[in-house]
């Protein structure tokens, strides 16, 4: 059976490069096939990355903070590229502050994300997350 | 004694340059203009008659030659994205010594098949997704092209999982399969396609420009102009069994309608802070710029530079530039006399030739600051620790200020985010070898190799400017 293709990276101006090497790792140990596009990648790079490898979903990342101004748009943006549809997830510290995390989880939501994980979510969750949305559940491994 | 001619046969001169291959000797060159109306033989004789003066006469054991006559290798490229495998399938044609009309991306539509079929290309490269990734585009533009008569070779260079059904798709057609120029994302793979495009150029497009009754006293055309020089100036850099190169080096060949540049340097970051952003380049990337040439396209010089700087530079009234601009125009054979007007606009037109095409060439940095500090994102080739420019082209060897000429390649205040050279060696094709040397270096690579270490002039030292 083909692998399911992620397209991953740490967004916007942040260089955090550790986390995305142990996810790549994870990513590619859990049979997924992972485009990693490394630190600082903007959603255009994301974007051509996917359409380029034919990407099933696209894993954010962000660290510093930012994450919620650098993360504005993509959805729209994928859209706008044929891209209709592909699952979104984003993790890691993706606000500042001391927010509750479900205001955090429903606003990446309705900015089109499919999942938001809370700091120190180990990648399992996440490749839980990416097996429910991609439907491999009810396939043989 | 081995004496080996070497040829090209150019848009506008047919060049010929012999070489005593076993003394490791150029025994002289001499050029006419090429006579691609009737038959290029003619333009052959007369440029080895003049040669015939020099060297007297002289038994060949080898003839080879090079062609950009007749248009060139004229090619039209499709990829998906435009930054991704459409820049890749750019950069393939552009090693492999074409001229690139067109690069599509996305889905071909019914206008840009019209316009296919009105450029006519040589060679047709297919590209798009990579290896396992995106096929409906490639499977698309294969049906799209299907759909219309056509009778130009098609190489297949995309996604591996679509290959066969293109094929299929396009059964009847002269078809060619390689690998993916971009086989995973980010990585460059275009050797195999350039290799099929220069075997097509042998087989098939010599003898449908005309040449083939040349290439019958041949031992054979091997090559697009482009192509040869572009070995030449690999083999100068990267050296050859028992004798080593120069390194790192650009090379700027100003043409009346064209400006080439090569460059031979791996130009990847060289500091923990630099994070490359897009598709990594060859080790030998060549770029052309088609709007940049001293006399079919001084127009796109001009409006690259400003009228302002070309004044600067030339010392020369707005008037007088726009006055003689406007003769050029109508007049593209004028030839400067020694101390003339044209002559002062020639030098502004030849530097900012050189330094527009080169700052195209080169990669760009841009700081940013993160919470980690300063970083820099660099895209495109960083050139700063090349040490050697190379110039060619009849506006910078037959000048007297080609030093100063050629040291706008160099980076300038004006433009801090191009990744040019910082300081280099300028070194001058006097003789116009480069491109036989190429050919030279099929069979003989440490000959060619010699005669271009001593022929290749050094020319005085630059430094970055500061205006």
């Amino acid at each position: 059976m083909k692998k399911k293709v992620l397209v991953i990276g740490v967004i916007g101006a942040d260089v955090h490069a550790v986390g995305n090497r142990i996810l790549y790792h994870a990513f590619t140990e859990a049979g997924f096939e992972v485009v990693n596009l490394g630190v600082m990648v903007s959603q255009e790079e994301y974007i051509a990355a996917a359409i380029e490898s034919a990407a099933d979903a696209i894993v954010v990342s962000s660290l510093y903070g930012q994450g919620e101004l650098d993360c504005r748009g993509m959805r729209e943006k994928c859209d706008e590229a044929g891209l209709k549809g592909i699952p979104l997830l984003v993790g890691g510290n993706i606000v500042i502050g001391k927010q509750k995390f479900e205001d955090v989880e429903q606003r990446f939501k309705a900015m089109g994300f499919d999942r938001a994980f809370p700091p120190n979510t180990p990648p399992e969750t996440t490749i839980q997350a990416l097996r429910e949305l991609l439907h491999m559940e009810d396939e043989q491994e | 004694m081995k004496n080996i001619l070497l040829i090209d046969f150019g848009s506008t001169y047919t060049k010929v340059t012999a070489v005593d291959a076993e003394a490791g000797q150029l025994l002289g060159t001499a050029d006419s203009y090429t006579t691609i109306e009737t038959d290029v033989g003619e333009g052959l004789e007369n440029a080895l008659k003049k040669l015939e003066k020099q060297t007297g006469v002289i038994s060949y054991d080898a003839r080879y030659a090079c062609s950009s006559a007749a248009g060139g290798l004229r090619m039209v490229t499709s990829g998906l994205v435009p930054e991704l495998t459409a820049e890749a399938a750019r950069q393939a044609s552009l090693g492999a010594g074409a001229k690139v009309l067109k690069v599509f991306s996305f889905q071909l539509t019914e206008d840009d098949l019209d316009e296919i079929l009105s450029i006519k290309p040589d060679i047709f490269l297919l590209c798009g997704g990579t290896d396992g990734g995106n096929t409906e585009c490639i499977l698309h533009n294969a049906k799209m092209l299907a759909s219309v008569p056509f009778d130009f070779p098609v190489i297949l260079a995309g996604n591996r999982t679509a290959a066969r059904e293109c094929e299929r798709i396009l059964a009847g057609h002269e078809v060619y399969v390689v690998e993916n120029v971009m086989p995973k994302f980010g990585v460059l793979n275009i050797e195999p396609a350039r290799l099929k495009i220069r075997e097509i150029f042998l087989n098939r497009i010599i003898q449908a420009k005309g040449l083939s009754k040349a290439a019958e006293l041949l031992s054979g055309i091997l090559m697009p102009t482009p192509s040869a020089v572009m070995r030449a100036t690999r083999l100068l850099a990267q050296g050859c069994e028992g004798e080593t190169g120069i390194g790192d080096l650009i090379c700027v060949d100003v043409g009346g309608a064209t400006t080439d540049i090569y460059s031979m340097a791996d130009g990847m970051p060289r500091t923990a802070t630099t994070v490359y952003k897009g598709l990594p380049e060859p080790y030998d990337k060549r770029t052309v710029e088609g709007d940049i040439g001293m006399r079919y396209s001084v127009k796109g010089i001009v409006e690259a530079a400003g009228l302002p700087r070309i004044c600067q530079l030339s010392g020369l009234e707005e008037k007088q530039v726009s006055a003689l601009l406007e003769e050029l125009s109508s007049h593209p054979d004028m030839i400067p006399a020694p101390g003339s007007d044209l002559e002062k606009l020639d030098y502004a037109l030849a530097s900012m030739a050189i330094e527009t095409a080169v700052k195209r060439h080169a990669g760009t940095i841009e700081e940013t600051y993160t919470l980690m500090g300063l970083t820099y994102i660099q895209s495109g080739k960083d050139l700063r620790n090349v040490k050697q420019v190379i110039v060619t082209g009849g506006s910078l060897i037959r000048t007297a200020h080609t030093q100063d000429i050629a040291s706008h390649a160099l980076m300038n205040r004006l433009s801090p985010m191009s990744l040019m050279p910082l300081e280099a060696d300028i070194r001058v094709d006097r003789k116009y070898i480069l491109a036989a040397m190429g050919l030279l270096s099929e069979y003989y690579p440490q000959t060619a190799l010699r005669i271009m270490k001593k022929e290749l002039v050094y020319d005085g030292h630059s430094e970055q400017k500061n205006s």
